[in-house]
């Protein structure tokens, strides 16, 4: 077999980061080629992801691991919805990097920990006593140590995921991000953390046994977990146990994702994780959740109203109650984290319309949101590290401040709420199309549903900016000594606001391709060509013969 | 070949049934240590409805033996055996959560809410969520008021109150 065909891309995402996460734990106590590994394997991740988008463009591009045919052994898939998540979730990934990168290194005094007094005079004796000592005895710094080699696990697990071609590859690829987000979000053990991460790692915990046990039962029902041929089983099955295994998924991706009964777990624990690692968080792992019900709904269950109607419910309700929910916080972080919430329902709102105008433009939505909620937890953490809280009440006169910084919250901002020109305004109209064209009473009620949420979203963001930025300064006794911020933080901010923007700019291409990969998706026979070939019963693996002659053998 | 066997044991099921039961109660728990005890059970059971949906247990799975029995599947096996290690690992780390907690709280309960705490609080003294005005200021923070919350469960106790820093900002 020719190494250097195009297949060769597909397993990159997630071999890179898992080796070099393992020479990164290696070279511990080597911090510079910590950092070198880190950002080479995630900068190859991007052109690999970039590789892919191009190749998936004319189909689905198909490995199978090991060289086992498909339905028996793993195989990865690379269609255009993988791709193009991918891609996204790479270039956000090396973003962040880049930014605790900077920020590990621009100081030791770490403000994104809202750590107890004691704590802090400790650290700061610590700092007085040897400036250059390493990171063990500042409790509430990011361990470095730990910090790469997790980052690019998680990396390697949301890559597996989105690259699964079975359920039981998806549940293992959620189970290695999982992990890594877990030791993310309790770093350096504080009380807050402990506390918060508790609540998150329970909640992850049932979610996983629940999609493990929608595993069992969906072998048990079909005999496979292959998707392309889940794709083919699944409708032959009785009806009612199709509609429990489907009732099932959804509830553990629907954890995950965070929709509306299911998402009181987030804003309580995604703020008290370090910047970086929030941003993170809500750029990727509840998108994640989001494309694995876009994947199971799409090519798995392709047409069942009932449960799209309850979708539909459900992605109104997490809409507005987010929302409402962020109109009422006082701290930014959390104001970020249930706007987070509330803008997942547009995306549930765009599968459960269960068109391919809606479907495109869920993906188109979820790609634009990635990119914005992301930078916007990266600007939060300028914000908080600049005055030093990220209370509305106590933030003020930013606007003189830090100018830039102003523009860097106040674009991604606008992105979020919809304003036009910007993508968020392209995805949320993609999405009020589809649900005027499907025109039941219901798809009428979540388009009106959708324009508040919007308004609302303004509101929200616009409060924000108001008294972060515009109102006076109410105490400057308790800010920080005036420092300029490093530009290896701000960078990578302003590099993710810039990819926010250039959506907006290619929009058109961007939308076109979504358009193909929901085709490809929902025409319910690409991908299933894709992975077996010429109508074979299996793959294109070395053991094609092998399995063939000992099927022979047996039988 | 692989046979799967249409009618699975019910003992098994039963066995499937009660681990989630059990494992559902402890997970509601406040103790840490008995949810993840929850969480083993819980995995447990997913594990053996793993098995069962493999179907009936057989010759083992190897070809080019000349046995007459029906081959058990081994693609089951295969994943009971991954999901087994994925568990061993998030028990692993719920442990060191658990004992984290206790080294901090000298417990391992898990805490309310913050924010629902608040707003029953709140509720209760009928007073606004926060008063939207640009010069006074609403009191505390969350995150300050995170550092010395604790529940009623977590009285401090000089007895259980561990060393290092426990009961932090106290």
């Amino acid at each position: 077999m020719n190494l250097w065909t195009v297949q060769t891309l597909v397993p990159l995402p997630v071999l890179v980061p898992l080796f070099a996460a393992g020479l990164a734990l290696a070279l511990h106590r080597y911090q510079r080629a910590q950092r070198y590994i880190s950002v080479v394997a995630l900068s190859v991740v991007v052109v690999a992801a970039a590789g892919l988008v191009v190749a998936a463009n004319d189909g689905p591009v198909v490995i199978d691991l090991g060289g086992w045919a498909a339905p028996v052994g793993v195989n990865l898939v690379a269609d255009p919805l993988a791709a193009i998540m991918l891609l996204v979730s790479s270039v956000v990934l090396l973003c962040v990097l880049l930014y605790s990168m900077a920020q590990g290194i621009a100081d030791g005094d770490d403000r994104t920990a809202p750590a107890p007094k004691d704590a802090k005079e400790l650290r700061e004796t610590l700092e007085a006593q040897d400036p250059d000592a390493d990171e063990t005895g500042r409790r509430d710094v990011l361990p470095v140590a730990i910090f790469h080699p997790t980052f690019l696990i998680l990396a390697a697990g949301v890559a597996d995921a989105f690259l699964a071609g079975d359920l039981f590859n998806l549940y293992v690829g959620f189970e290695i991000l999982l992990a890594a987000s877990y030791v993310l979000l309790t770093l350096g053990g504080t009380s807050e953390r402990i506390r918060a991460g508790s609540v998150y790692v329970v909640v992850a915990l049932l979610s996983s046994v629940l999609f493990l046990l929608a595993v069992g039962l969906v072998y048990a029902a079909t005999g496979t977990v292959n998707m392309a041929q889940l794709a083919e089983r699944l409708p032959e099955i009785d009806p009612g146990v199709g509609l429990g295994i489907q009732a099932l998924l959804l509830l553990a991706f629907g954890i995950k994702a965070a929709i509306f009964p299911l998402s009181a777990w987030l804003p309580d624990s995604y703020p008290t994780a370090p910047a970086p690692v929030t941003a993170v968080f809500a750029g990727l792992l509840t998108k994640v959740g989001v494309y694995a019900i876009l994947r199971t709904q799409t090519l798995l269950f392709p047409a069942n109203e009932k449960l799209e109607a309850v979708l539909l419910v459900l992605a109104l309700a997490t809409m507005l109650v987010g929302i409402l929910g962020a109109v009422a916080q006082d701290d930014v972080k959390r104001l970020l984290s249930f706007t987070l919430v509330s803008h997942i329902g547009y995306m549930i709102f765009g599968v459960a319309l269960a068109t391919q105008a809606s479907t495109a433009a869920a993906i188109f939505y979820v790609v634009h949101h990635i990119t914005v909620q992301t930078a916007l937890f990266l600007v939060v953490g300028l914000i908080e590290r600049r005055s030093g809280t990220t209370s509305l009440d106590r933030l003020g006169g930013l606007a003189t401040m830090a100018p830039g910084l102003a523009i860097l919250f106040f674009v991604p901002a606008m992105n979020l709420a919809g304003i036009p020109p910007l993508s968020g305004f392209l995805g949320k109209v993609g999405l009020l199309e589809a649900g005027v064209l499907d025109g039941s009473a219901l798809a009428w009620v979540l388009v009106v549903g959708s324009v508040v949420t919007s308004l609302l979203t303004l509101y929200a963001v616009i409060r924000a900016w108001n008294k972060a930025f515009w109102q006076p300064c109410p105490d400057e006794r308790r800010l920080p000594p005036s420092s300029p911020l490093p530009w290896g933080m701000v960078g990578p901010t302003a590099a993710l606001v810039a990819v926010g923007v250039s959506l907006t700019v290619v929009a058109g291409p961007l939308y076109d391709y979504a358009d193909r990969a929901a085709r490809m998706v929902m025409d319910g026979h690409t991908y299933v060509e894709a992975v077996f070939p010429d109508g074979a019963p299996r793959g294109t693996g070395q053991s094609n013969e092998v399995t063939n002659d000992a099927e022979e053998d047996g039988s | 070949m692989i046979v799967l066997d249409n009618i699975p044991s019910g003992a098994l099921l039963l066995a499937v049934g009660v681990l989630f039961a059990a494992g559902v109660y402890l997970l509601l728990e406040r103790s840490l240590t008995r949810v993840l005890l929850g969480f083993v059970l819980l995995g447990n059971g997913a594990n053996l409805a793993l098995l069962v949906a493999g179907g009936r247990a057989g010759a083992p799975p190897i070809t080019g033996t000349d046995d007459a029995e029906p081959m058990s599947d081994p693609l089951a096996q295969a994943m009971i055996l991954t999901s087994i290690v994925i568990t061993l690992a998030l028990v692993a780390f719920v442990l060191a959560m658990a004992y984290r907690s206790w080294q901090l709280h000298g417990h391992d309960e898990v805490q309310d809410d913050l924010e629902d705490t608040r707003i029953a609080r709140l509720a209760v003294e009928d007073a606004p969520s926060y008063a939207d005005s640009d010069t006074e200021e609403t009191g505390v923070t969350l995150d300050e008021e995170a550092v010395t919350t604790r529940d009623e469960v977590a009285l401090p106790d000089p007895v259980t109150e561990p060393r290092g820093r426990g009961g932090d900002g106290a």
